[in-house]
Order: structure tokens, then C-alpha cells, then sequence
């Protein structure tokens, strides 16, 4: 029986490295011309290449190396000058060359990071090394049919050829929050990239995590046998396999003694259902690839000047971002971690507001408090929003300039949404317009005329009776801005 | 004037132009000469005469209305087996492939066929392309059109054959260590394979990818040069094919060349070779001196690791390009009922034993094992097994890597020479064609036959074989000339000139 975790952290250290998978957002198959659109009818999209038909030759798709590329400078890959492909031997029914085309030992990037942090504060910003990033051919897929009592197995070839862009963490991750934390950031990067959309219902990112615990037992440094997790279909999962594979080796250790190195490296699978991990079966991890080089596909030269061309290219990445939106915009770490983390266009939505407004801290407060509520709950994006952010940052000029109260700009923003409309005419609508001086000291005058006792009051010292004014002055004129009113009835009070 | 079989592509060719003869007349002859004597050669595995006689007739009608017409216009070619068809048989010889019908044409298959070549059928040949008999094809065995007792070599032995017992003037094979020139030396014809990447490998079933080519079998170099023409060039969808100009062969080929280098390796004429064959090439060697060649002797140190090279990297490519064929996709399934009957028999006899049970293979695996060794010949089975071993974990850098880098060393060989000559010439093969079944049990002897052909393909220079002589009995003797790589034109000059000074290529079985 397997105990609470938060009972026994404290006696061993999780270590988590990651292998991600990414479909890369091609129009075309990596070797040939096949579309690589999701959920057509299957096996529409294939032919003699991806079905590997005898005598059918791969051509590389140029597009997934450049995007790959794009992804391995992203990550502060080093890109070697050569790069040569691979063949994967093995037998696998939805593998229909019996081999996969892949990167063995010269992958077209290695060596680079992904810094990491936590807003919470849950752990301390860290560095994770990325071990290399290689690109290689999808399977297809195998669907079982067991119904009417006949096991029926049919293949799907579709995504057969699709290409994946294999990001490999070293194993620097010390729980499952920076697990979680790194994917997290990884996905956002793709993302702003462009190179995937990142969708894990349709396996365009798809995750398996290599897991083992450190102890310290006296004085001496103890690591169980590493246990490779598939099967991992949400970042919650990935989250939940981790906690639960460690304290499943704390126990395993506990009764067995076995260490790094006692075993061979097994591979799970995680169970959503059972929230747990279950071993494979052994035959299918005991395989021999018998790597070497496609003699099909000549070897990729990329030059260091097309290195240089694609770093002069390099969008801002989120973590430039983040710290560019506290420089620039004065915004606090918090708020422009949440902003950064909603993805390019909704950054450059909030830099439009900032920049026209002149105010990156009141466009920060509006964007999160108003925008991002409002398309949350309409589970949309920036894209659809109707308020433009020139509309926006007109709005928020006419809170700066005094012309329209704060207490009323909500309404307002609610009315611009409602009537797809500017603020002026927002307001229009609601009637808000600025009252001019003299109104509102004939106004204020005549409230003291009608209050002896609030004037009386305040005479007295106590200010803050002047607040019942308010209120009174907003109904009869809700125009009125309570801080003018107020400012204007004190002083009337004090020239009497 | 001589039957229309008996004449070369390049004699059709003109009478097909002048309208002496119409491409129906000539696709006829050649039907007609496989109806009467395949039988007892064994060269086709299949004959597309109503095709064969429809396309003739389309050519025929575009010609009389003065419509453009290709190179080719109604010559026959004969397609090696290992080419991919639309809709048409393609076996590779193998019971693996017995009711493939690709979805595809292979490049050389549509090239050959916009140029207006018809073609007559596929030709027999060792499964897979592995052997130098055809003895290996899973169908029948061809027969030596010179001799019907002996092998015409392989593994296009039907494509040599064909040619050799005019059923076609040109075929086309394939040539992974001697696979073409060797048949046509046993056969009697030219046979040429190019420069690795000369022609397009798309469609070509792959035996060992770094090393296939396709190439030309004729009657003389000048049929050879016509053929090449049409089938080389680059081609997008191969990323292996040489990207450079083609030359106009058939154009160049009668140019004789000037003060032509010939090298000769001094080891190739010594121990292991047949004494008739040393006498014939010592003879071309006269020839040659006679039309002002100057003849010099050249060494190449590593061709001595060629075969044993060879055999390591071959037979590597082989065991992963042949991984497909494991009864899932296409091709040969093991009758699943009895093998699940088989399966349930085993389990129930390991009843009650786990250790015994565990060692029973799925459904699954069962499958892949059974299909494949029922579908596979013993050629195939023993060099898929050779290729996995040597890809194996642990052997990996003792087999492939250090196959790999004396390949280069056997490429540096022919670099230095080609500096100091301009072709390198040779036997073809040790032997003349032996008799079928004499190797059939000593694979290992079978592999010797490929001594002086498999350079080539490992150097990726292009390479020709020629008639040059018959033994006593009455058996052809093939000369192999060598040219650096993408010198075809000058391999094809140097085997015309030496025919117009022989009469060699006009002898007939």
C-alpha cells in the first residue's frame, strides 16, 4: 500500500527529465506530400512513401528542418554544420517500413536550456538543459476493434509520416511542479514559435518522463533504477505520474533495496483512470534498434551564415517578454508573467493599449481584470474580442483626463462590448458627460444648503461626514465625479 | 534482310523512322519469338502483349499523322521484375511480393514509356535481386540461351537472357554488386551499370540502397547508349540522383576516343581466374593496343576487401529495407486460422508451465515470424540474417562502421588511378556461366563470382560489361570496362570502338 506522498518528501529527492514530442505545423508529411491535417477518414492522406510501398524514396520536407531549426535556436540549441538521418529498426504494425526515420548519434541540435520559474514562488527560478533536439518520422495508428467478439485490428496511415521534433531535457528537474513548470513553458514557447499548436487531444505534443529518486542515507548518495513513463496525456497527468512514481520507488527501495544500476530501465505506463503506473510488458522494451545511416536521404549541411539569418529572425521569446513588459510598462513580475502567458497577440494587445494610452500600469489593470475575464468567460481569444485596442486606450485617455470617473469606466467598458462601440459614444449612450465647474459648485452649494449638520460636522472636524454629500450628489447628477465633489464641497465649508 | 529480331535497337530504331516497318510489325516479332522460345529460356515472368501491341499501335498512328514521337518510338523493352508498375505484377521474383500490383510507376518505367518504348513484360530474376544465378527466383529458373544447362547469371538474368535470345533488343535491370554486367557477360550482351545516382532508384525495390542502380541491357554499346539516354537524369523524388547534365549518348557513341589510358590491374589476370577468360582479355588487351590505346598497369590496394566489404554493407541495407515486408501492409500473410490453431495447441501443451508459456510467441509476432520465413527464399532469409547481426548492438562498429570507411578506402583506389588512366578494364567474372544448381548449395562461391564487379558499385563509378570471346564449349566472355563516375559517355565510346574492331556482339546463341 502505497502511503500519502506529503508524509515522506522529505526523505527523497524526485529527478524528472522529459521527452517531448512535437508535431511540427507542416503543411506536407516529413518525406513526402501528403497532407498532414487531423482527423480525415482514414488513410486518405497517404501514398507509396508514407505507406512504405516497396520501392517508394523519402524526400526531405525543407519546411520541417527550417522549423526545427527555429525551435533548436529558440531553445539556445547549438546547430551543427551536419546533421544525417537515421534508420530505426523494429516491427510494428503501424510502422509499415519496419524501420522509422529518426536522428541517432549527429541530431541537428544539442546543448541548449529553458529557463524555468514560478510565479507563486514554489521553487526558485532555475536553468533546465535541453540535451538535444532531433527530428524524426510519426507511426501511424493502430485501432482496435473488439467488438461482436472478434479482435479486429485496423490501421490508420494518416499521421504516418507527420514529422516530430523531439526535444530531450537532461534530468534537472527536481519535483513535479518543475515538471509541470517546464512543460508549461516549453509549450508556451512553441507556441509563440509557431512551429505547433501544441494540441495534446490530437498528440501534436505528446510526453514521456524519465523518473528516479536520490536519498541521502548515511552520507551516502542513493538513486533507484530509472523509470521511463508513457502514456501521458494531460500536463496534469504528468504532474500526477511523477508524485506518484516517486513514492512508488521510495516504497519499491524500502522493500527491495535496489538501486541505479540493479535494474535495467524499465518503462511504465500511466493509468488516468487508476491515477497509477503499470509496468510493460518486458519483450516490448527489450529492443535493438539496429541504428544506421537512411542510405535514402543525403546528409543535411547547414552553414553558419543560415544559422545567423535565423537568429537576426528570432521573435522576442516569452521570457524576453516578461521582462521587457516590467521595463517598459512598469508592470510587477506577477502581472506580466499572466499577460506573457496568453500568448503573442494578446502581448502585443497590451503593448497597443500601453503605448496609445501612455499608461502601462492602468492598460495591466484593465487587461487582466477586464479583457481577460470577459474572454474567459466567452472561452475566447484576443482575436475575437470586439474592443479594438486603439478603443481601449481611448477609454482609458478619458479616465486620465478626468472626463469620465473611474466608478463609471466599467460601465462603460460593459456598453463599448454591448454596443460594439468607442467610449465617447459609450457614454453618449449612458449619458456620462463631463460637468463643467460651475455646475457642480451651484450643485455642491446647494446640497450645504440643505446639510446644516454635515457642515457642521466637518467644521467640527470630522472630514469624512462630507462623504454622505457623495451620494447625494450622484443622484442628482450621476455625472458628478465623487473626487471633484468632495474637493469642492471642503472647500466651501472652509470658506465659509 | 535479317528477321526483326535479330536486329539491334538501332537498326529498328532507323527502319521504325523510315516507315519500313511499323512499331505493331516489330512489338509482333518479339511476342512472338517469347511465345515460341521462353519456354525453355524462362526469361519473363510476365508478357504484356495486348498492352505491348495497343501502345505499338498508338505509336504507329501518332507517327503516321506526323505527331512528335519519342525516342524510343516502338522499340521493345523488357522491365527487370524489381521495377514498379501501375497495376501490373511486380514480384521481385518472391513469393513475398506474388500478388503485388504497385499504385506506382517506377522512374525508369515512366521514362521508358514517354519516350514511346513498349513495354513487353517483366523479366525473371534472383528474389529480391539477390544471387547471380536467377536460380534464386522463387518462379523457375532462366536458362543460358547458349546453353540450357547453365545459369545466364543475376540477378537480371532474365533481362541478359531476354536480349541474348532476341525476345527483346533492350532491357532494362538493375545492378547492386555485378547484377547486370554479369549476366551479360555470361549471356553474351552489354550490359551497363552507371554511376550510383545516375539513374532514379524511385520505384526500383530496394535491395541495398546505397549500392542499386539501374541500367541497360543490349546487343551493342550503341542499343546501351540509346537506352541510358532515355532512362538517366536526375530526379526530384530520389534524393540519391545525381544532379548533372545527361549527354546525348545514342549521338556520341560512335566518337572514337583519342589517345585513350586504358589500366589494367595485373592481379585481376592471376590466380582464381579461368584461363580462357585471362586468354581473352590478354587478347582485347592486343585489340586495344591495335587502335593506339596505351595500355598501362594500375594497382587498386583494397579491392582485395571488396567482396567481404560488400557483404557486410549489402546485406546491412538488405535486412532494414526488407523489414516491410512482414505481412501487415501488402504482400504475403501466413494463413492466420491454422497459425492461431498452432498458437492455442502450444499454449495448451505449456499448461501449467509459466516459464514454458512466456517463451510462446503473440499472435502478432507469430505472424511476422511465420509470414516472413514462408514468404522469403533461403537467399533472402540467410542475408537478412547476416544484415541484422551485423547491425546488432556490439558488432555495429566491428561490421558496418569498419565496412564503411574501407568503402571509402576502396573509393580513394579508384580516385588515384583514374588520374593516371582514363578506363580500367578487366574480366567481368572469373568464370563463364556454370551449370545450374553447381553453386546452389556453396553460397559462399556464388559470392566469389562478384570479385571484380562489386568495386563499382561500392566506388559508385559507372561500369560496363562487353563481349569479348567464347570458350571452346561455346560460352560468352564478358571484358568490363570501368570509367570515374558520370563518365558514361566515355564508357560507351570505348566499348564501341572496341566492338567495331570485334565481331564478337554478332555471334547468336
Amino acid at each position: 500500500m502505497i502511503t500519502q506522498p506529503e508524509e515522506t518528501t522529505a526523505a527523497y529527492q524526485t529527478v524528472v527529465g522529459l521527452e517531448v514530442h512535437v508535431q511540427l505545423l507542416t503543411q506536407s508529411k516529413l518525406f513526402c506530400r501528403c497532407s498532414t491535417k487531423f482527423g480525415a477518414p482514414p488513410n486518405t492522406q497517404t501514398c507509396p512513401v508514407c505507406t512504405g510501398m516497396p520501392g517508394a524514396l523519402p524526400v526531405m520536407n525543407r519546411e520541417a528542418f527550417r522549423l526545427s531549426l527555429k525551435t533548436a535556436i529558440a531553445l539556445d540549441l547549438h546547430i551543427p554544420q551536419f546533421t544525417k538521418w537515421d534508420r530505426k529498426n523494429y516491427f510494428y504494425p503501424d510502422s509499415p517500413r519496419g524501420y522509422q526515420i529518426s536522428q541517432f548519434d549527429l541530431p541537428l541540435s544539442e546543448h541548449g536550456f529553458l529557463h524555468i520559474s514560478d510565479p507563486q514562488g514554489a521553487f526558485p527560478p532555475k536553468k533546465i538543459r535541453i540535451l538535444r533536439a532531433h527530428l524524426e518520422d510519426d507511426a501511424g495508428k493502430s485501432l482496435h476493434d473488439e467488438a461482436a467478439g472478434k479482435a479486429d485490428s485496423r490501421i490508420d496511415l494518416n499521421r504516418a509520416g507527420t514529422p516530430l521534433l523531439e526535444i530531450v531535457s537532461e534530468p534537472d528537474m527536481r519535483s513535479a511542479q518543475e515538471a509541470r513548470a517546464y512543460l508549461t513553458e516549453l509549450k508556451l514557447l512553441l507556441t509563440y514559435l509557431g512551429v505547433s499548436d501544441c494540441n495534446m487531444q490530437e498528440g501534436s505534443l505528446r510526453v514521456d518522463a524519465n523518473v528516479n529518486i536520490h536519498m541521502q542515507v548515511d552520507g551516502e548518495k542513493i538513486a533507484t533504477p530509472i523509470v521511463e513513463i508513457k502514456n501521458l496525456n494531460s500536463f496534469r497527468a504528468v504532474e500526477r505520474a511523477v508524485v506518484y512514481e516517486a513514492q512508488r520507488q521510495y516504497e519499491l527501495w524500502r522493500e527491495t533495496g535496489k538501486k541505479l544500476g540493479d535494474a535495467p530501465k524499465q518503462t511504465r505506463g500511466w493509468d488516468d483512470q487508476a491515477q497509477l503506473t503499470r509496468a510493460q510488458r518486458h519483450k516490448e522494451e527489450s529492443s535493438d534498434y539496429r541504428y544506421f545511416p537512411d542510405p535514402d536521404l543525403a546528409p543535411v549541411l547547414t552553414s553558419a551564415e543560415e544559422v545567423e539569418k535565423l537568429k537576426a529572425a528570432m521573435i522576442q521569446r516569452p521570457a524576453e517578454l516578461r521582462s521587457r513588459l516590467q521595463t517598459d510598462y512598469a508592470l510587477d513580475a506577477h502581472d506580466a508573467d499572466v499577460i506573457v502567458n496568453q500568448g503573442r497577440l494578446f502581448v502585443d494587445y497590451f503593448i497597443a493599449v500601453a503605448e496609445k494610452s501612455g499608461s502601462g500600469k492602468l492598460a495591466g489593470n484593465w487587461i487582466q481584470q477586464s479583457v481577460l475575464r470577459y474572454l474567459n468567460e466567452q472561452e475566447i481569444g484576443i482575436g475575437e474580442f470586439d474592443i479594438s485596442a486603439a478603443a481601449l486606450a481611448e477609454m482609458i485617455d478619458l479616465i486620465q483626463s478626468g472626463e469620465l470617473a473611474s466608478s463609471r469606466a466599467k460601465d462603460v467598458f460593459a456598453e463599448m462590448l454591448n454596443a460594439k462601440t468607442t467610449a465617447p459614444e459609450a457614454m453618449k449612450t449612458l449619458g456620462i458627460e463631463a460637468v463643467d465647474d460651475s455646475t457642480l459648485v451651484t450643485l455642491c452649494q446647494s446640497l450645504l444648503d440643505d446639510n446644516p449638520r454635515i457642515v457642521a460636522d466637518v467644521q467640527g472636524g470630522k472630514q469624512q461626514a462630507v462623504g454622505a454629500l457623495i451620494g447625494q450628489a450622484k443622484k442628482k447628477n450621476p455625472n458628478a465625479n465623487p473626487s471633484e465633489v468632495r474637493k469642492i464641497c471642503l472647500r466651501l465649508i472652509d470658506a465659509m | 534482310m535479317s528477321s526483326l529480331v535479330e536486329q539491334t535497337a538501332t537498326e529498328l530504331q532507323r527502319r521504325l523512322q523510315a516507315s519500313e516497318v511499323s512499331a505493331v510489325e516489330v512489338a509482333s516479332a518479339f511476342l512472338d519469338r517469347i511465345a515460341s522460345h521462353d519456354d525453355k529460356i524462362g526469361a519473363f515472368l510476365s508478357v504484356w502483349r495486348e498492352q505491348a501491341l495497343e501502345r505499338a499501335a498508338d505509336v504507329d498512328r501518332r507517327r503516321a499523322a506526323g505527331k512528335p514521337v519519342g525516342l524510343l518510338a516502338g522499340l521493345p523493352v523488357a522491365v527487370k521484375d524489381v521495377f514498379c508498375t501501375r497495376g501490373e505484377l511486380t514480384t521481385c521474383a518472391s513469393k513475398m511480393l506474388e500478388h503485388f500490383r504497385p499504385p506506382y510507376d517506377a522512374t525508369v518505367v515512366e521514362k521508358i514509356e514517354a519516350a514511346d518504348g513498349i513495354i513487353l513484360g517483366k523479366t525473371n530474376m534472383d528474389e529480391f535481386a539477390m544471387g547471380g544465378s536467377t536460380e534464386n527466383s522463387a518462379y523457375r529458373p532462366t536458362h543460358n540461351p547458349w546453353d540450357n544447362e547453365r545459369v545466364p547469371g543475376g540477378s537480371s538474368g532474365g533481362a541478359a537472357a531476354a536480349v541474348a535470345a532476341q525476345m527483346a533488343p533492350l532491357s532494362v535491370g538493375t545492378d547492386t554488386g555485378g547484377s547486370i554486367r554479369q549476366p551479360a557477360a555470361f549471356c553474351g550482351v552489354v550490359g551497363l551499370k552507371p554511376t550510383y545516382g545516375r539513374v532514379s532508384r524511385r520505384g526500383l525495390v530496394a535491395f541495398a540502397s546505397s549500392l542499386d542502380q539501374a541500367g541497360p541491357l543490349a546487343r551493342t554499346a550503341a542499343d546501351a547508349a540509346l537506352l541510358l539516354e532515355v532512362i538517366a537524369g536526375h530526379d526530384p523524388r530520389d534524393s540519391t540522383s545525381a544532379d548533372a547534365p545527361v549527354a546525348r549518348y545514342s549521338q556520341t557513341v560512335s566518337q572514337p576516343l583519342e589517345k585513350l589510358r586504358i589500366g589494367i590491374v595485373r592481379e585481376h589476370l592471376g590466380a582464381g581466374l579461368h584461363a580462357e577468360i585471362a586468354a581473352a582479355v590478354e587478347e582485347a588487351i592486343q585489340v586495344w593496343k591495335d587502335l593506339g590505346a596505351q595500355i598501362q598497369e594500375i594497382s587498386l590496394p583494397h579491392n582485395e576487401y571488396a567482396i567481404a566489404t560488400y557483404y557486410i554493407i549489402a546485406p546491412c541495407e538488405a535486412s532494414s529495407n526488407l523489414a516491410r515486408y512482414d505481412g501487415v501492409h501488402y504482400g504475403y500473410r501466413t494463413d492466420e486460422t491454422k497459425m492461431l490453431a498452432q498458437l492455442a495447441a502450444e499454449r495448451k501443451a505449456a499448461e501449467g508451465n509459466p516459464a514454458r508459456l512466456e517463451e510462446i510467441d503473440t499472435p502478432l509476432v507469430r505472424m511476422y515470424r511465420q509470414s516472413r520465413s514462408e514468404g522469403f527464399g533461403a537467399e533472402v532469409k540467410r542475408r537478412v540474417m547476416l544484415g541484422a547481426y551485423a547491425l546488432s548492438a556490439g558488432y555495429y562498429d566491428a561490421y558496418y562502421l569498419k565496412a564503411l570507411k574501407v568503402r571509402r578506402l576502396i573509393r580513394q583506389d579508384f580516385d588515384q588511378a583514374f588520374a593516371k588512366v582514363d578506363v580500367i578494364m578487366g574480366p567481368t567474372t572469373p568464370t563463364p556461366a556454370y551449370r545450374l544448381g553447381e553453386k546452389a548449395a556453396d553460397p559462399l562461391a556464388s559470392y566469389l563470382g562478384d570479385t571484380y564487379t562489386v568495386s563499382a558499385n561500392l566506388a559508385g563509378i559507372c561500369s560496363l560489361s562487353t563481349p569479348c570471346g567464347f570458350t571452346q564449349s561455346g560460352l560468352p566472355i564478358g571484358l568490363q570496362l570501368q570509367a570515374p563516375a558520370l563518365e558514361e559517355d566515355r564508357l560507351l565510346r570505348a566499348a564501341h570502338m572496341y566492338q567495331t574492331a570485334t565481331d564478337w556482339r554478332l555471334r547468336r546463341p
